[in-house]
């Protein structure tokens, strides 16, 4: 019953966020690939809130595309509503989110896949994976199609082994009332592969006539919209708002008498939750003495009624949400069109993967986005992206695509996650990364488009116009630098105005960006000779100014930690054979088997004094040979 | 975590000798910068830079550090790679005694070196092929086993006081840097904001509890180690007499003629608890005796480098040119002034005494009346007076080193504060002083943080 669909390079399981990034890559590089989806209707489905971005999960939708991917071209294409988050914090922390439209932007992502060459997008329930002839591997769907791949990603999301609870409910179920995938998880364990169990949850969906507006305060987007893609040259305009609400003593009320109602509680769920993303009736419990909870109501599209409510998921029973839910302002009355439900999924212990996200013991296997415990849209499409270039590179022969923890926040996300592990679903945030005020939004391109260009995805009109702003960048440093100001009567009042000492002599352009009551436009009036660039070019050499000494800083601490990544452990170091190394350490470092120094010292339980006798043990073998 | 790692990298430092006292005390200096750290602190009698000399030469000169003169000492050169480590190495000899070399360590780790780890002196020698295989391998078994104490036993040394100390201080930053974090991290939920009134005080309470533990170590130091004093004064003002006071024996020969001591009298006694490594002068006054002169300009050279002096005046004798002398020569050094004899009628003019030191007694060394005021001063003079060991205080250089960079890097953030840098720049210095106190407790800077955040903010959706 089974039967030989044929050979390709890569197969993608899932075509959610993870599996779009990762088959388009595939694909664009000149793989052939297969992309499997349980229902076609789902491509690029979100499940959860309907938008892209945030704090840190901008940065990843901006570097995904200064590499060269989708998520931030797609998203600008759809968005309603645009807000950079942050501004006044700095510029570490500036992240942007835009609201979508969530139909449209799955539209757009199918259509995208449909029109990719190379691409076969598929609706097929994906059962087994065998190995194959030539270390291929088999990948055997439902209706007995079995395609031998090169490499296999798996993109599964939610819906391995999914199970939803809603109060004392519970069914087998992938997000949004599909299918779960309810084999493949059989067949990876007989592989050998180490699966956990996950949680995550989503509040309900209401009909946006049944909400009373009235008293609401209303969230607006920014205007100018900045777009997340640099290719989108002419970004859309804010189409819609959202509106914020509080819970109440009474909300808090009918939760805590109706807990023994959750199987969160009474232990149905064993499945483990993101701490950031906590149901409210967790909220209520963890936090007793907070009276109110803030939450937000955000549209899903433009032709739906359906309102998202943002900071109210729950797994209590349906009657119950219906009793909270009418206990906050506006929602008196409010009708719900989809239940909030927890979902429990398997996902893979992501220390069983490298850097390139590939198994480290079944090569030509790679994990992206929940499949590998994490969580978010971006923090997905990241991994997509990572795994489905590299499972390219390695077919194409070439060299594999790592982003090292100081290039990106993508690379600190799959060190993270390959190196320390997670114990609940990992979510992207600017405190994760100790590079900060080097891993800005405003330079993603800067950082990476040259690797995008160099691994092939970046076009020639985006790396001409790439080229471009780079030089401007330089020229407008150098100019800053050498454009002296006299202290003429237009520049000393300028300067009083804004609070900040008066110049006796000629004052380097330079000189007064760097002061903290300065910047560009302040400054704009008498810096007559300002060349006609844009707005993104200024923002760029304004921060390397005002933060030089903490970029350099940064930098140095970035020199010091490649010296470390550039001294490779071998693939087949038996540490137990090391003497000097605690026991702790030699557990460890057996079990991650870190590729360099650099990934060995940011293994918990591994010691400086471990470092040191490794880098003995190196060295040793080094003038043995 | 910072590791240090592999020859290239850093310059590393120690004190190469027991630390107890004894006849010369050796600073060893071995990494890429060795020869330009040691010039930073070391000052030759004929202008020339180690810098400047080949391998296996020696130069004659003075160490000092910011505040001055520490002691005489021989700077021995190496060239890599015929040295110990492989590496350039700088070796300065310095007068024995704890706290000279300390006080030198204390210099060139200032002057850009860093402590050297366990073994490291070894390690690296292993590293440069100066040693074989088989040693090489207990190197690492003893660096092995050291991480082990080290990762069990922490700061647990002192009853785990130290620790609860050094946590109290990462608890204030870690709890700052959570709040920046939820706030940056969160924008959208309700996370108070974070006022730069609220960062002054949490980094001003960081910033003074750091300096304590700082200026507590020296004072502990002191009481670890003990104090290097110099017991000063002209001829037969009994100096002697004090000194065997305080050891309780005979240890300086006393006669009544005055320039008896001719050298350097050693003993160490405790006072207050605290171990005062005394050392018995010769009277200072000028002599044509050859042998006596070298003695007179030794004390000197003592008091210079001195912890403590003790500036004894016979108190039945009115002051002399001697006496102008030393209270000239002692100004800016720790000092108690003892007015000697106060069995034997007044004749010396008090109130210049007291106008000219803090801390004065009046004793009798022969009678011992007096020596319970004396207990006191010393350990006012020393701050050890409100220091209680059992609070728990720093122990080791790296322990201090850590203290010091994480004080700086609190140091930087209160400075960005106050000329208005943005909140995320501020928050990378307060992490690098995080990290920096979380060296000593093996912890990692973003976890912790993270932690925090989901300990103390409800925030996510």
């Amino acid at each position: 019953m089974n039967y030989q669909a044929g050979k390709i390079d890569v197969a993608v399981i899932g075509a959610g966020h993870a599996g779009i990034e990762a088959s388009l890559a595939a694909a664009r590089l000149g793989c052939k690939t297969v992309v499997f989806t349980i229902n076609l209707d789902a491509v690029g489905n979100c499940p959860c809130n309907p938008s892209i971005g945030g704090t840190a999960k901008g940065h990843l939708v901006r570097e995904i595309d200064a590499l060269g991917g989708e998520m931030g071209r797609t998203t600008d294409e759809c968005f309603l509503q645009s807000r950079m988050l942050n501004r006044g914090k700095g510029p570490a922390v500036h992240s942007l989110r835009m609201q979508i439209d969530r139909r449209e932007y799955s539209k757009i992502m199918k259509r995208k896949l449909e029109r990719q060459p190379n691409l076969l997008l598929k609706q097929a329930e994906v059962v087994a994976i065998t190995r194959g002839e030539e270390g291929r591997w088999n990948v055997e769907t439902r209706f007995g199609a079995v395609f031998e791949a090169r490499a296999v990603i798996f993109a599964t999301g939610t819906y391995l082994s999914g199970k939803i609870f809603v109060g004392e409910v519970s069914y087998e179920s992938g997000p949004d009332g599909m299918f779960p995938a309810a084999f493949l998880s059989e067949s990876l364990r007989k592989l050998g592969i180490r699966l956990r169990r996950f949680k995550t949850g989503t509040p309900a969906r209401v009909l946006r006539s049944s909400i009373d507006f009235t008293n609401l305060e209303v969230q607006k987007g920014d205007d100018p919209v900045i777009p997340f893609s640099y290719d989108t040259l002419v970004p859309g305009k804010n189409r819609a708002v959202c509106y914020v609400s509080w819970t109440n003593e009474q909300t808090k009320k009918i939760i805590l008498n109706n807990l023994q109602r959750s199987q969160l509680f009474t232990g149905g769920i064993t499945g483990i939750g993101p701490r950031y993303c906590p149901s409210i009736e967790t909220k209520i419990i963890r936090f007793a003495d907070k009276k109110r909870h803030q939450l937000f109501i955000e549209p899903c599209g433009l032709d739906t009624e359906e309102m998202y409510l943002q900071g109210m998921s729950t797994s209590l029973p349906e009657e119950v949400q219906i009793a909270f839910y009418h206990t906050i302002p506006g929602l008196e009355h409010v009708e719900l069109m989809r239940t909030a439900y927890a979902i429990e999924y398997d996902c893979a212990d992501p220390q069983q993967l490298n850097a390139t996200l590939e198994f480290k013991d079944y090569p030509g296997l790679y994990g992206a986005g929940q499949f590998n415990g994490s969580s978010g849209y971006e923090e997905a499409a990241a991994q997509g992206f990572v795994a489905g270039v590299n499972a390219a590179l390695k077919i194409l022969g070439r060299e594999p695509m790592i982003l090292s923890r100081s290039s990106s926040y993508i690379g600190t996300l799959v060190d993270d996650l390959i190196t320390k592990g997670t114990e609940e679903p990992y979510r992207m945030m600017t405190s994760r990364s100790e590079y900060r005020l080097v891993l800005r939004q405003d330079n993603a391109d800067e950082r990476l488009t040259p690797i995008g260009r160099k691994i092939g995805l970046i076009s020639d009109d985006r790396w001409i116009r790439f080229l471009k702003k780079e030089e401007q960048k330089k020229k407008e440093l150098a100019r800053a630098e050498n454009t002296v100001l006299p202290p003429s009567k237009e520049l000393n009042g300028l300067l009083v105005s804004r609070e900040t000492t008066p110049v006796s002599t000629g004052v380097k352009l330079a000189e007064l960006i760097r002061r903290p009551e300065l910047d560009y436009a302040v400054l704009k009036q008498v810096d007559k000779a300002r060349p006609d660039i844009s707005d993104a070019v200024f923002e760029n050499v304004e921060i390397a100014l005002k933060y030089e000494g903490y970029i350099r800083r940064q930098k140095a601490q970035i020199e010091e930690m490649k010296r470390m990544e550039g001294r490779l452990l071998p693939k087949d170091i038996d540490y137990t054979k090391i003497i000097g190394l605690r026991k702790e350490a030699q557990e460890k470092l057996a079990k991650i088997r870190p590729a360099n120094i650099g990934q060995a010292s940011r293994i918990s339980g591994v010691s400086p004094a471990d470092i040191s006798v490794l880098l003995i043990w190196l060295e040793k073998g080094r003038t043995e040979k | 975590m910072k590791i240090q790692y592999h020859k290239s990298d850093n310059t590393i430092a120690a004190i190469s000798t027991a630390q107890s006292p004894g006849a010369i005390g050796i600073v060893r200096i071995s990494g890429p910068e060795a020869h330009e750290i040691a010039d930073r602190v070391f000052t030759s009698a004929h202008g020339k830079t180690i810098s400047g000399q080949r391998g296996y030469t020696a130069l004659y000169g003075k160490v000092h550090d910011q505040n001055g003169e520490i002691d005489e000492a021989i700077a021995l050169n190496f060239r890599a790679p015929a040295s110990f480590t492989g590496e350039d190495v700088v070796e300065l000899s310095c007068h024995g005694g704890v706290y000279v070399t300390r006080h030198l360590l204390k210099a060139v780790l200032e002057a850009g070196a860093v402590p050297a780890g366990p073994g490291e002196f070894t390690r690296r020698a292993f590293l440069n092929g100066k040693m074989g295989l088989t040693e090489a391998e207990s190197v690492m078994q003893m660096i092995g086993a050291q991480g082990e104490q080290a990762a069990k036993t922490a700061l647990a040394g002192q009853g785990g006081v130290l620790e609860r100390r050094i946590h109290a201080v990462r608890d204030l930053l870690v709890s700052t840097a959570a709040h920046l974090s939820a706030w940056a991290d969160y924008p959208d939920d309700d996370i108070p904001q974070v006022t730069p009134e609220e960062l002054k005080i949490s980094l001003g309470k960081a910033h003074s509890e750091l300096e304590t533990m700082l200026r507590e170590f020296e004072a502990g130091q002191a009481l670890r180690e003990g104090v290097d004093t110099v017991i000063a004064g002209r001829p037969n003002a009994g100096k002697s007499t004090l000194m065997n006071l305080l050891a309780g024996c005979e240890r300086s020969i006393v006669t009544q003629y005055a320039g008896t001591t001719r050298d350097i009298v050693e003993d160490t006694v405790f006072l207050s608890g605290i171990p005062l490594h005394l050392a018995d002068t010769a009277g200072l006054h000028p002599t044509d005796d050859p042998v006596e002169s070298i003695g007179v300009g030794r004390a000197f050279q003592r008091i210079h480098s001195a912890q403590l002096v003790f500036a004894v005046f016979d108190g039945s004798q009115e002051l002399g040119e001697d006496d102008f002398n030393l209270i000239q020569k002692v100004h800016g050094t720790p000092c108690v002034a003892i007015v000697n004899k106060s069995d034997l009628p007044k004749k010396i003019d008090l109130q210049y005494i007291k106008d000219r030191f803090r801390h004065f007694v009046i004793l009798s060394a022969t009678t011992g009346k007096g020596l319970d005021k004396l207990r006191k001063e010393v350990a006012d003079v020393l701050e050890t007076a409100n220091l209680d060991p059992s609070q728990g205080i720093l122990f080791t250089e790296r322990q201090r080193d850590t203290a010091r960079r994480a004080l700086e890097c609190v140091k930087e953030a209160q400075d960005a504060l106050k000329c208005g840098m943005t909140f995320d720049a501020i928050t990378v210095s307060i992490e690098g002083a995080v990290s920096a106190l979380l060296e000593l407790t093996g912890e990692r800077v973003t976890e912790t943080v993270v932690d925090s955040v989901f300990h103390h903010f409800c925030v996510g959706k």
